[in-house]
């Protein structure tokens, strides 16, 4: 049986919930899709590895520098195991978007190398016109843009796959839009602004049909669920470390070890060579090829602190807990008159980011008077602008809790939303 | 309540009814301008009458503040000298950058003195400004007034 999590006792763990906000309210955090707080145990961490071990990884014969890279690799095996994976199949990045931009960029460098050396690089990654990429209608921004900028240099086509009213994914177009031109297939596993949690085994495994990569984009699934990275049947899987506890400043890029290995470097320079002269370099293996420049040690030391939190109270509990909020945030919205969810009003196959739409109110002015009653949440496009224009809205204001949320939260949130309307009068 | 300082009644009867909200027959310049933040979006156009006066249009999408802010803009600057346009609007940029703390100018500002409130709220700000940045582009384009310092947008 899933053990309940114990939310009074988790937000002790976490300073900040203690604060108050706008003229003395308690503050409530209902926005952890744009980035989680972190608990003690990670601040400790990052501060104990800076009083003790602070020093240059990979390299220097001194003790301290020993530590320091024992710090860096042991978080990386940690945050590897947390996923289901192998260390060395494990990419830290500064951020998700990078982890994106890392795979994005295999594709337009191995294009541009190929024009030259067509014997440099892996033909799996060499676009030309009439190549397609295929994304969804519900990416993230970060997840859209590098494409759109792949194409724009190699001359490949950009599909996507369309939504249903409900925010799911359409999936009879999966077998028009994902074809033999296709050679990347990169999809969300779990929408941050609709919430809908996507089939990526099957968006896997018809990409690996037609022979084509499959990416899969798992900030919000890796956070609020257990993920299995080498079950996802993907080729390249990236997240973020902040918003699962973590430190800003850290990301992942998982990868098969054999397509990683195909990859052309994205940022080069330092600590990612292997040998270097005056006319050419050669490179290091994955993941260090990938991993130029000093890192960022600490952070991964506070992440590996992060997932050992998150295992101690267990990803099937947080998923469990997260489920029944979601399930009860669902059922507060919809008793309210004039609001209107955007994603699915179901709670199967879906996450705890909820979406809505006010009537007669921009989410803008809904989220002020949420911020009145010390609620923090996210209003705007969410970085996924053409998803908000497929439901016709111009905005959202989106609810997204995690571990440290309980029902009270969401019903003072209501209370803000009521306030509102009854202020403007609609 | 913070808000009633934020959401002043001449706010939201500008919001709620919008003054002069409707697009020139034959602009002179326009400028679409948007908060790729929130996506707020104003439409404003600017043309000259045959006394050199500026006539106003607008139209938008978004949140109460910069929707009345779009009104109390057209309303203020529509059927004066472009410099006298300019006048206001510099006066209001630089209300908006006093975090709350000023006491505007109400024979410059009209009901521009309510958004005050507005100054205190860093993300509102831009909202706030969306409309009065449009006008100023869309002047540029016309090739309207004199302004060569530009503002300090944020």
């Amino acid at each position: 049986m899933v053990q309940p999590i114990d939310v009074d006792r988790v937000r002790k763990d976490f300073p900040i919930l203690e604060r108050t906000v706008r003229d003395g309210r308690p503050l409530i955090y209902l926005d952890s899709g744009a980035t989680s707080q972190k608990p003690l145990a990670v601040l400790d961490a990052e501060r104990a590895f800076y009083e003790t071990s602070n020093a240059g990884v990979h390299r220097g014969a001194h003790q301290l520098a020993e530590e320091a890279t024992e710090a860096y690799e042991t978080s990386r095996a940690a945050i590897a195991g947390f996923v289901g994976a192998q260390a060395s199949d494990l990419v830290f990045t500064k951020n998700a978007t990078e982890s994106l931009n890392l795979a994005a960029y295999a594709f337009s460098n191995a294009t541009a190398k190929a024009a030259h050396a067509p014997d440099s690089v892996d033909s799996r990654f060499v676009l030309s016109a009439g190549d397609s990429i295929v994304v969804t209608q519900m990416e993230h921004h970060a997840n859209l843009v590098p494409w759109q900028e792949v194409c724009a240099k190699t001359g490949a086509t950009l599909r996507w796959i369309g939504l249903t009213d409900d925010g799911r994914l359409d999936l009879s177009e999966i077998d028009s839009v994902i074809d033999e031109t296709t050679r990347v297939v990169s999809v969300v596993q779990q929408s941050n602004i609709l919430g809908t949690i996507n089939p990526v085994d099957v968006l896997m495994a018809r990409a690996h049909a037609v022979g084509a990569l499959g990416v899969v984009d798992a900030c919000q699934s890796i956070p609020h669920m257990p993920v299995d990275v080498e079950a996802l049947g993907a080729d390249l899987v990236a997240w973020s470390g902040h918003k699962m506890l973590g430190p800003t400043g850290i990301g992942l890029l998982w990868g098969r070890a054999e397509v990683l290995d195909a990859m052309p470097p994205f940022i080069s320079g330092g600590s990612m060579i292997e040998t270097v002269f005056m006319e050419h370099s050669t490179y290091a293996e994955p993941p260090k090829r990938f991993e130029a420049g000093t890192p960022m040690v600490a952070q991964a030391v506070g992440l590996a602190a992060a997932v050992a939190y998150l295992d101690e109270i267990g990803m099937d509990s947080v998923a469990a807990h997260e489920d029944e909020l979601t399930g009860y945030t669902l059922e507060r919205l919809e008793s309210l008159r004039g609001v209107r969810i955007i994603g699915p009003r179901d709670n199967v196959d879906r996450g705890s980011a909820v979406s809505f739409v006010v009537d007669g109110l921009h989410p803008h002015d809904v989220g002020q008077f949420l911020d009145d009653k010390g609620v923090a949440v996210r209003v705007g496009h969410h970085c996924a602008w053409p998803t908000c224009r497929r439901f016709g809205v111009p905005a959202t204001t989106r609810i997204s809790p995690y571990i440290y949320n309980d029902r009270s939260d969401i019903d003072i949130a209501v209370e803000g939303i009521m306030a509102a309307q009854k202020f403007f009068g609609v | 309540m913070n808000l009633e300082s934020l959401y002043q009644d001449i706010i939201l009867d500008h919001y709620k009814n919008p003054r002069g909200r409707a697009l020139l027959s034959e602009p002179a310049g326009e400028s679409h301008q948007v908060n790729p933040t929130c996506g707020d979006e104003v439409t404003v156009q600017v043309a000259l009458d045959a006394a050199g006066n500026v006539v106003v249009g607008y139209e938008g999408q978004g949140c109460s503040i910069s929707q009345a802010s779009a009104s109390v803009m057209s309303e203020l600057v529509a059927g004066l000298a472009p410099a006298q346009g300019d006048e206001i609007r510099r006066a209001f940029v630089e209300l908006m950058h006093t975090k709350g703390a000023a006491e505007p100018d109400e024979d410059v500002l009209g009901d521009g003195v309510a958004f005050v409130g507005v100054a205190k709220y860093p993300a509102r700000i831009k909202c706030a400004l969306l409309p009065w940045m449009a006008l100023q582009d869309a002047e540029a384009k016309a090739g309207i007034g004199s302004d060569q310092e530009g503002t300090s947008a944020p």
